[in-house]
């Protein structure tokens, strides 16, 4: 069936080559017919990409190794799901998921938006068809996922540190947050071209934005868990190229989602918005070129490839179409009205979004100084951790700062005596805490004190914020407490989603603080019946046991642990040695987590060598709270469905706003 | 021919009968042009987004005064400012509309 998947695809790059002609002539030129006819092409693009992905995902269901990318990540005895995800487990197949996300949303978003301000709508559609047409150009010349070959036995199987649980929702979750942020940059364009400069194309991309964002972070939790218990290093994220190259779309992402409410509640910021639209959407970009062209060292890369020159293509026209659209719409992009005072609430939102892309271009230059001097004086200088940790200190702990004093500030201005006012209780919940923090031995890494102390200031100032709300809504409705709860929430959907995503993100520089700064380890070589202690804990090494599976030779390490002389139980620790082609098997380290849920903290155990004897080489730490992280994420998605949820009376205001302006919002 | 080419076949028909539903089902419209937001609607919607900011405002300024985050000086200092600010863009919005009607009522006259 390679041919059909091949059809397919060129199928896909024909009808997005026609969207684009098509749709910019329409758009131009105003012709109705046509603008619907290259709308339909997109739509059918993503038809047809389904089909080419259904027949690479019957591939590897079938074991058809006659398809050279199924024989090459694939083997017969993988299991089930991981067959699937093998899917995207190499350079073509992850092009193909790309592609087929991408269509998947533009159809989504043209369809959807069909008859809402088609003078706007009808220049989204070619500017998607544009990404599209490189993605699926890639597939059809460069990297196609149906090259075949006379099948072999038996495939070569898939990297055994993708054979995860987490890496297997890690990929899509990513590419629904970098291919996301296309359809925000499309309306951007869209608005630029056709000249609505007005909130039309934010309405619009509200949402898909969110989604985007939401399944950035997501993905990137997924990863950094994924780091965490399978690549046996004892960290969640090492400021890897590729992990960086995630984390930089998504910091430009959250601050248009702050800046966009000034340009909303206010008037202003509307060249800033369209700019960090364009970086957010050039940066994934960025990150997927990272990943593929093999330009950087990282175990999250794809092998070296010729993908890279398209990609940077790719980056250069969205960098220069943007620019050169923006530029030539200043005029319509003039603010309304102007910053009234410094201490504000609008004003906080700026101060986050420049902490914000100060933070986002200071990891850009990290990630690109290696490249660039490899590139002038023929060395690679790498940045290391130093350099990433101090400048997250400098813009991190500002920015949760910020994340505090932000919902206590009015818009447009505050005086200092109201400021006084509601800045008092946050502000002692935060002195208290931080005293007896540092009373309790915390002072031990100074970062870690002002995080935990910034941290209880924006969890007071959060809760101040619902009771307040809450007790003014009884007030106004003589609702029940909890009544009053869920209506005010179900009234400011976003506010409060937006404060739940903040809770996240407390939870998140709590996990870091605690597992980064006040960590504890301890490494060393026992032979059975030895132990090692550290922070109250003592491990005890009982001796191995071996184990065959279909799939790998699996050798455990048993351990015995107490805590303060008191049995916790055992666990395991090991190595995997995966059966797969080629001359060495692939070997992964299983590390042994406990998990003290109480109080969130990890016991962590890497089986850093076994020996023939039968000792083996530990290394073992302890990470405090290290569990928030992982809750953050929780929490992050729950703040993210309520902010996403549909709001009515929000969607009638809007209608009525158009209808008014005879901006149709059925349109012919 | 392989099963994959017919398959490859039909995918690639089904997607030009799509392509061209827009012409299949009007060979022959009344109009063809797209609709679009003349500088006269777009003053209007300008205005539109004007009103609701400025009336967003107000409600927000309240709804910050009864839960205590903006205290009685600070909402006395502001209610004003931003009243007016809501009275000029309904203001502004009813002229506009006054004046649309006006022109349609001479137009009417005139024909």
């Amino acid at each position: 069936m390679a041919e059909l998947g091949r059809a397919a695809l060129v199928v896909t790059l024909g009808l997005c080559l026609y969207a684009v002609v098509a749709g910019s002539y329409a758009a131009a030129r105003r012709r109705r017919r046509l603008a619907g006819s290259a709308r339909n092409a997109l739509i059918a693009a993503f038809g047809s990409t389904l089909v080419a992905a259904g027949v690479l995902a019957a591939g590897f269901l079938r074991s058809d190794f006659s398809l050279t990318y199924v024989a090459n990540h694939s083997n017969r005895t993988l299991g089930g799901v991981y067959k699937l995800s093998a899917f995207w487990g190499g350079q073509e197949g992850s092009l193909l998921l790309w592609l087929l996300i991408l269509t998947g949303y533009a159809a989504l978003a043209v369809w959807v938006n069909r008859n809402r301000a088609r003078d706007l709508v009808v220049w989204v559609t070619p500017v998607l068809a544009g990404i599209a047409v490189c993605f699926s150009f890639l597939l059809v010349v460069v990297a196609s996922p149906f090259a075949v070959q006379a099948a072999p036995l038996d495939g070569a199987g898939l990297n055994p540190s993708l054979q995860n649980p987490y890496m297997m929702a890690h990929p899509p979750f990513l590419y629904l947050g970098y291919v996301g942020l296309a359809v925000p940059f499309a309306f951007a364009m869209g608005a630029l071209l056709s000249g609505r400069t007005d909130e039309r194309w934010i309405v619009a991309t509200r949402r898909w934005t969110l989604i985007a964002w939401t399944a950035l972070g997501i993905g990137q939790l997924l990863g950094a868990h994924w780091a965490y218990v399978e690549v046996g290093w004892g960290g969640y994220y090492a400021w890897d190229p590729v992990e960086n190259a995630a984390l930089m779309p998504f910091l430009a992402a959250t601050a248009f989602l702050h800046s966009v409410m000034i340009q909303e509640k206010r008037g202003m910021l509307k060249v800033w918005n369209v700019v960090l639209v364009a970086l957010a959407f050039c940066l994934s970009i960025f990150g997927t070129f990272l990943t593929r062209s093999g330009v950087v060292n990282s175990i999250h890369s794809f092998s070296e490839s010729d993908i890279g020159p398209w990609f940077l293509a790719l980056i250069v026209i969205a960098v220069v179409f943007s620019t050169t659209l923006i530029i030539w719409r200043l005029p319509l992009l003039r603010s309304t009205t102007r910053l009234e005072s410094l201490v504000s609430r609008e004003a906080v939102f700026l101060y986050n979004n420049l902490l914000l892309v100060a933070l986002c271009l200071t990891i850009l230059w990290g990630v690109a100084w290696p490249i660039l001097s490899e590139a002038v004086r023929g060395t690679s200088v790498v940045v290391g951790r130093p350099y990433y940790d101090f400048f997250l200190r400098i813009f991190g702990l500002p920015l949760l700062l910020l994340m505090g004093i932000g919902p206590l500030i009015a818009w447009r201005r505050a005086s200092l005596r109201g400021l006084g006012r509601t800045f008092t209780g946050p502000a002692i919940v935060a002195v208290v805490t931080g005293i007896v923090l540092l009373l309790l031995g915390a002072g031990s890494s100074i970062p870690g004190l002002i995080a935990y102390t910034f941290s209880a200031f924006v969890l007071a100032a959060i809760a101040l914020e619902f009771v307040r709300g809450t007790r003014a809504r009884r007030a106004l409705s003589s609702e029940s407490w909890p009544g009053a709860f869920f209506s005010l929430i179900g009234r400011n959907r976003r506010r409060y989603g937006g404060y739940v995503v903040h809770v996240a993100i407390v939870l998140l520089a709590i996990g870091i603080a605690g597992s980064n700064s006040y960590d504890s380890v301890v490494e060393g070589k026992l032979a059975v019946g030895q132990s090692l202690a550290l922070s109250g804990y003592r491990v005890t090494y009982q001796g191995l046991t071996e184990r065959d599976t279909p799939h790998a030779a699996e050798v455990r390490a048993h351990l015995l642990v107490s805590r303060n002389g008191k049995s916790l139980g055992t666990m395991e620790a090991g190595k995997n040695s995966y059966k797969i082609a080629g001359p060495d098997p692939q070997v992964s380290s299983e590390v042994g987590i406990r998990t003290n849920y109480l109080t969130g903290e990890d016991l962590f155990v890497i089986p850093e060598q076994i020996n023939d004897d039968g000792s083996v080489y530990f290394r073992i730490f302890v990470k405090p709270l290290v569990n928030l992280i992982w809750l953050a994420g929780i929490v992050f998605l729950l703040g993210s469905v309520i902010a996403l949820w549909p709001d009515a009376r929000e969607q009638r205001r809007l209608a009525v706003r158009y209808d008014e302006a005879g901006s149709p919002v059925r349109g012919r | 021919m392989s099963t994959a080419l017919i398959l490859g076949a039909v995918l690639a028909v089904v997607c030009v009968v799509l392509v061209a539903l827009p012409f299949l089902r009007e060979p022959d419209p009344l109009s063809d042009e797209l609709d679009a937001l003349t500088p006269e609607r777009r003053r209007r919607l300008a205005l539109s987004e004007e009103r609701d900011r400025a009336l967003a405002a107000l409600k927000e300024l309240e709804a910050d005064h009864r839960a205590g985050r903006v205290n009685d000086e600070d909402y006395r200092i502001s209610i004003g400012p931003l009243r007016r600010e809501a009275a000029e863009a309904l203001r502004a919005l009813d002229g506009d509309a006054r004046g649309k009607g006006e022109q349609a009522g001479r137009r009417d006259g005139g024909d």
